[in-house]
């Protein structure tokens, strides 16, 4: 049997080593090089890739990475809660309403960036609503800013903040509930009191699920931000494609990944179990 | 509060679901502008005489076909092989895979790629393409197929074995049947994540292997385009209609 399961395993085994875990070792040879003059890497080596991360420049762009993608955490928590609790106690109709959240979700990241471009540009559906109601006249610069990248993310990344917290909600003892009803306990202090902090696994898994693709993301600040919020994955693109610094940029990128890293450590140290 | 509870599922629900919808119910719209000017599909016809549109879907067709088709041989076999005994190597790997983020999976593919055809003299080119789709599909397809197998009783597979059934006329005859539902609900889901990629699949692309999502994101950053409403509508409603099928498939 044992024969069996190598043999199993063995092309998957092969496919991450050959596509996944050499292209990072070559990332991490490249970091040690030169930059070429049209891109690429040459001789000698050096540490200078790495002490540029410690740029001030740098550091504020990791500092405002950070940061958009705790609001964006902060918010899909927020949001998420609710979501939840409500399909968790939706009975039989919990799988059509886990569909329904996860369904846009699996369909197109990039349409549904898109999406929101169409409603939110100058040209866009909401301006020229409002300026067709009179409500104003010039149109507001709702697209291309902190807070639609900041939109974008949470509309991408809700899914993953729902799932757990309602995994935990699903399983939390409802006598629990009744006992703290009838103990004289309203609902909103059952709820604060009671569910909240019973449904701190959920959000806690909920809320690295989220955080880790918002810190790591390309797409949604590229065309939500339209380059105005510089963030970490656009510098690491950047350094491949104008800058021409491969060196710099496998050290960025590195550097990301050794935070997310960190991240699913801190994840599955606590659960003693993997994401699978 | 359980009414304030479902007024917030509501508005919630309506977050999700309107933008895209108010998108492919505007792709009928007359009018070049957002101003509504009446029905047409005037901007579909329009997608579909687009040569370049037709030739980058042809193109995502393939990679998405080609890189699902190995993905899930592959995944369906890995999860075969760690429902048997897990091997924490094995999901550990996997897992960062996932989490990776797709800039840096894309960048390591791209110095990888540079790096050997500097010894090959390949170009970047679809098979490059697929190759990186194959690796980033294959967890998924792990994740499903794992939870099917979760489900399945593994007494069956003894009993066949004592039945004098070889290994693989047991994995063969007995465990794959069972399986099915599962590995079409895992090819289904690498078709669509396949075919949506953006990030990896623009940075590990050659010259002559523009996808559909490499157009839409091209076009999307040039400004209001109605042919992108139009094919972004028939992307939703094509891949929807896939996921609907695969979340059933896992259900049953």
């Amino acid at each position: 049997m044992k024969r069996v399961r190598e043999i199993c395993l063995a092309p998957a085994a092969l496919t991450l080593i050959t596509l996944f875990a050499t292209p990072v070792a070559i990332l991490v040879v490249y970091t040690l090089l030169t930059r070429g003059a049209y891109g690429g890497v040459e001789h000698p080596y050096t540490l200078d890739n790495w002490g540029r991360l410690f740029d001030p420049l740098y550091l504020s762009i990791l500092a405002r990475s950070f940061s958009v993608a705790a609001v964006s955490t902060g918010l899909c928590l927020l949001l998420g809660f609710p979501l939840a609790l409500f399909i968790a106690r939706a009975g039989r109709r919990k799988n059509l309403y886990l569909s329904l959240v996860m369904l846009p979700f699996w369909t197109s990241l990039l349409v549904r960036t898109y999406a929101w471009m169409f409603l939110l540009r100058d040209t866009g559906l909401i301006n020229t609503a409002l300026q067709a109601t009179g409500l104003i006249r010039e149109p507001l610069p709702l697209l291309y800013n902190w807070w639609a990248v900041i939109l974008g993310l949470v509309y991408g990344y809700l899914p993953f903040m729902v799932l757990p917290l309602f995994a935990t909600l699903e399983r939390m003892d409802p006598s629990l509930l009744e006992a703290a009803a009838d103990l004289g306990s309203r609902p909103f202090d059952t709820l604060w009191r009671v569910i909240l902090p019973l449904s701190a696994p959920g959000m806690r898994a909920g809320a690295i699920l989220v955080f880790i693709p918002c810190l790591g993301a390309y797409l949604t600040p590229d065309l939500m931000g339209g380059g105005k919020t510089i963030l970490i994955g656009t510098v690491i693109q950047n350094q491949f494609t104008n800058a021409r610094d491969w060196p710099f940029g496998a050290a960025l990128s590195l550097a990301l990944m050794a935070a997310v890293m960190l991240l699913l450590w801190l994840q599955v140290r606590r659960k003693g179990e993997t994401l699978l | 509060m359980s009414r304030l509870l479902t007024l917030s599922a509501v508005l919630l629900f309506a977050f999700l679901h309107l933008p895209l919808l108010v998108l492919a119910g505007w792709s009928f719209n007359h009018s070049r502008f957002t101003v509504w000017e009446g029905f047409s599909w005037q901007w579909y016809g329009a997608a579909f005489r687009d040569q370049q549109l037709i030739e980058a879907t042809v193109n995502s067709l393939i990679i998405a076909l080609a890189a699902t088709a190995a993905s899930t041989v592959i995944g369906t076999l890995c999860a075969y092989g760690l429902w048997k005994r897990d091997s924490r190597v094995m999901t550990m790997s996997l897992s960062l895979s996932l989490v990776t983020p797709e800039i840096v999976m894309g960048i390591s593919l791209l110095a990888f790629f540079q790096w050997l055809f500097r010894f090959l003299g390949v170009q970047l080119g679809l098979h490059t393409v697929v190759l990186a789709h194959i690796s980033f599909c294959i967890a998924f397809v792990v994740i499903v197929v794992l939870a099917r197998l979760r489900t399945f009783d593994g007494t069956l597979e003894e009993a066949a074995l004592d039945l004098g059934a070889t290994e693989w006329q047991t994995f063969r005859r007995v465990t794959l049947p069972n399986l099915t539902p599962g590995i079409v609900s895992a090819a289904l889901l690498a078709f669509t994540i396949s075919f949506d990629d953006y990030v990896i699949t623009s940075l590990v692309a050659g010259v002559d292997s523009e996808t559909l999502p490499m157009v839409l994101y091209a076009m999307a950053r040039r400004g209001a385009n109605p042919v992108v409403n139009a094919i972004s509508t028939i992307i939703v409603f094509g891949l929807g209609a896939m996921i609907l099928v695969s979340e059933r498939l896992r259900e049953k």
